[in-house]
């Protein structure tokens, strides 16, 4: 039921790979405390993996929310990479697709980081 | 078609109380015959519920409890999560769909139970909220015996 975060560094772009459930708990303080810590570092262009996260509640997406929120003030960049249907799905009812920038292709993600 | 079924249960105010309905929303719909994509939405729709009880009703007070009941009776699942809390009134809940509140952290609960159940009606209590969720079955989620009856 839990989640779990781990950080990889690929051409100035820090790729969060999650995995399990962004729920109300621990998976939401976890995304949470992952970003806080990025942005601690002054790393401000994250790319969040969520193929394997199966689960999204609304808890999750108002971390998501927050954490695209805070990086953008920092001047930062937030993109999210390879949702599943069920995540893909909830975005579009909630109308936050289109907020989010969401990407299919790592290289091509990383590519569209501003320089 | 399963038979007529009603079962409640007394929870305490907790997380794990939510974690648990959610996994008895899952068995209870797939009891009921509804298919995957039906049941996550069920079991989100159950969630977001229980939170709505624990969390904003009982405010994970340990004096307080949260009663949910299944009732599934061949046609329809019938969900109802009552909580001790000060009460709701849905209609004071911002939209989370309007351009202002897109951005907001909290608020999407009610909207994603709207989203995935058939009806969702709220009542007030003395004291707190109960909140009906209810899935009807469709011809295609029946067995060919009992859709042709």
């Amino acid at each position: 039921m839990s989640m779990k975060a781990s950080t990889r560094q690929v051409d100035g772009v820090t790729i969060v790979d999650l995995s399990g459930r962004i729920t109300l708990g621990e998976g939401s303080v976890v995304l949470r405390d992952t970003v806080k810590d990025l942005l601690g570092k002054g790393q401000k262009k994250i790319l969040l993996n969520l193929g394997d996260v199966s689960y999204i509640d609304s808890s999750g997406i108002g971390e998501l929310v927050s954490a695209f929120t805070s990086v953008r003030n920092q001047g930062g960049e937030l993109k999210l990479l390879h949702l599943t249907k069920k995540v893909h799905d909830l975005l579009q009812i909630t109308k936050l697709y289109t907020v989010f920038d969401v990407k299919d292709d790592e290289a091509g993600a990383i590519t569209a980081f501003g320089k | 078609m399963t038979a007529p079924q009603r079962v409640s249960y007394r929870m305490e105010s907790t997380l794990e109380s939510v974690n648990k309905a959610e996994a008895m929303a899952e068995q209870f719909s797939s009891q009921s015959g509804f298919d995957e994509d039906t049941r996550s939405g069920i079991s989100m729709a159950v969630r977001e519920a229980m939170i709505n009880a624990v969390l904003h009703g009982n405010g994970y007070d340990p004096v307080k409890s949260v009663k949910l009941t299944f009732e599934q009776n061949g046609r329809e699942l019938i969900i109802t999560i009552t909580d001790q809390g000060k009460g709701l009134d849905p209609a004071e809940v911002p939209d989370p769909l309007a351009p202002e509140n897109l951005m907001k952290q909290s608020g999407r609960g009610i909207f994603l139970m709207r989203a995935f159940m058939d009806e969702v009606r709220f009542r007030k209590v003395d004291p707190g909220t109960e909140i009906t969720l209810i899935k009807r079955l469709q011809n295609n989620d029946l067995d060919p015996q009992e859709a042709s009856t």
